[in-house]
């Protein structure tokens, strides 16, 4: 009875801390449209052409941890708590746009669209002049490492960080752009293709990009985590979640910039060293097949 | 191509740090106009009556979050706004300090007035419910938490230290922290007090 009680208490409270904590129509409709999508889209595509589970699990999980993280009690806990804030990031930044390119859902997700939106007319959209001038000048080897670093950067300035996390429509811009800058680094980096095949760049300048771009989180996180002066009061100001030590506190969230946010640079790096191995492979055995049969029929 | 391209991002990164950076130097404590929404709260004062922020319209108000338990942060940032209305050259009814109770349970009425007083006449204690408060600690997204009681029915309580300045129209302006000095917060205070609604469109 008393185990009944408390199975009922912790079903409260966890139903509780999975409401949001502050309700974005945008996001839950942008979410469950992708789920929508993906699962419809799933249904539809040919069993040879269904994505392996593996794929399948790292679109699902990774749009699932960036629905928690924004709408659930974790983002009250992550706006009064910095290495919370720092973890929240993270998700949105690295993690989560890391999954979903990883999984490639783009074909599955434009196989899930009503039957009414034809291919044809997505793909013309896609080849207006504007889409594509923004989508290259975002999309190159300088322009994006840059904006992936300049955003850690420019929200992590104390002042900007103060006044982001004081006022509800900047907190919001810089969720959004740490969403939406992370799908698009990570879909252009991880691209499976290679780019004669229609990648924006090639595996080689991909690996240098992805690693480049680390270099400077890791200092951004260094200089946090090894700082002995409080560089963001506006936890204090505000009232952390709960009572911890501000150093502490800051230099927890200055390790997970440095270092899980590195980690996911160099999977990157390995995951394409694996797909250059494996296309590089795939060329040798084209090259060959031909002289293999033409010696067969002599 | 590539070198007017450079030049674009350059020029971006450099009107990026210049509307960062503008109207900096006009304040010395923090301004946070536009950025944070206007006074509003329904609340009960010191003397029992139901208030809102209407009632504080025409003067300059400064919110502050705290319980009369507290030992330190509470009494210390209250003297320092006692001693910053004295240096901003403030009448006695151009401003108030407005004390909410975090910790309504503990702070009645008669506890809370008792407890402004002290601090002078333009200090007036703020009390509500669990709703009315959460609402207005979410509003200016602010937290407070209440600890677990001891065995003798003590508890700890922690909350943001923001000062909140809103001008006489219930605009949001600046944001004290432990960090400003008196002096700081006098100045400033003086300008949201004799030039205000003038200055606001230059942050």
């Amino acid at each position: 009875m008393v185990l009944l009680h408390a199975l009922m208490q912790g079903l409260i409270a966890a139903s509780a801390f999975l409401l949001p904590w502050e309700l974005s129509p945008t996001l839950l409709v942008s979410c469950a449209g992708a789920l929508i999508l993906y699962w419809r889209g799933l249904r539809r595509v040919r069993a040879a052409e269904r994505p392996a589970p593996g794929r399948r699990i790292a679109f699902f999980s990774g749009l699932l941890l960036v629905y928690f993280v924004m709408q659930t009690r974790f983002d009250y806990l992550s706006q009064h708590m910095f290495y919370l804030h720092r973890l929240q990031h993270l998700v949105l930044h690295h993690l989560g746009p890391f999954l979903i390119a990883l999984s490639q859902p783009l074909t599955v997700l434009a196989r899930g669209l009503p039957a009414r939106i034809r291919p044809a007319a997505i793909a013309r959209i896609w080849r207006l002049p504007v889409i594509r001038v923004a989508y290259r000048l975002l999309q190159n080897a300088l322009v994006a490492p840059l904006l992936f670093v300049g955003l850690i950067w420019f929200w992590l300035t104390s002042r900007i960080h103060f006044d982001a996390m004081l006022s509800d429509p900047l907190y919001w811009v810089m969720n959004w752009s740490m969403l939406i800058d992370g799908l698009l680094f990570w879909i252009l980096m991880l691209d499976p293709r290679p780019r004669r095949e229609g990648a924006l760049l090639g595996f080689g300048s991909r690996i240098l990009i992805v690693l480049a771009a680390m270099v400077p989180q890791m200092l951004i996180g260094a200089h946090i985590a090894l700082s002995n002066r409080d560089l963001y009061d506006v936890y204090a100001v505000c009232g952390r979640a709960w009572e911890i030590d501000p150093l502490l506190d800051q230099h927890l969230g200055g390790l997970i910039t440095w270092i899980p946010a590195a980690m996911m640079h160099v999977i990157a790096a390995l995951v394409l060293i694996g797909r250059w191995a494996r296309h590089d492979r795939n060329e040798t055995h084209r090259m060959r097949a031909p002289t293999s049969s033409n010696s067969g029929r002599a | 191509m590539w070198r007017s391209r450079k030049w674009a991002l350059a020029a971006l990164l450099a009107a990026g740090l210049l509307s960062a950076c503008s109207g900096e130097g006009a304040w010395r404590t923090h301004d946070i106009f536009k950025l944070v929404p206007d006074l509003a709260f329904s609340l009960n004062d010191d003397r029992g009556r139901s208030v809102s922020a209407q009632d504080y319209r025409g003067k300059v108000t400064l919110l502050f979050f705290g319980y009369t338990h507290c030992e330190d942060v509470c009494p210390e940032t209250l003297a320092q706004l006692a001693q910053t209305l004295r240096a901003s050259g403030s009448g006695r009814d151009d401003a108030r300090v407005l004390f909410v109770t975090v910790d309504p349970a503990r702070d009645s009425t008669a506890v809370m007035h008792g407890y402004v007083q002290a601090f002078g006449p333009q200090f007036v204690g703020l009390r509500g419910d669990a709703a009315a408060l959460d609402a207005l600690a979410r509003r200016y997204r602010v937290s407070y938490s209440l600890g677990k009681p001891d065995a003798q029915g003590r508890y700890e309580v922690t909350h943001g230290s923001a000062v909140f300045v809103f001008d006489r129209e219930g605009r949001a302006r600046l944001v004290f922290t432990v960090k400003d000095t008196p002096a700081a917060m006098a100045q400033d205070l003086r300008r949201v007090l004799f030039d205000s609604g003038a200055g606001a469109g230059a942050g």
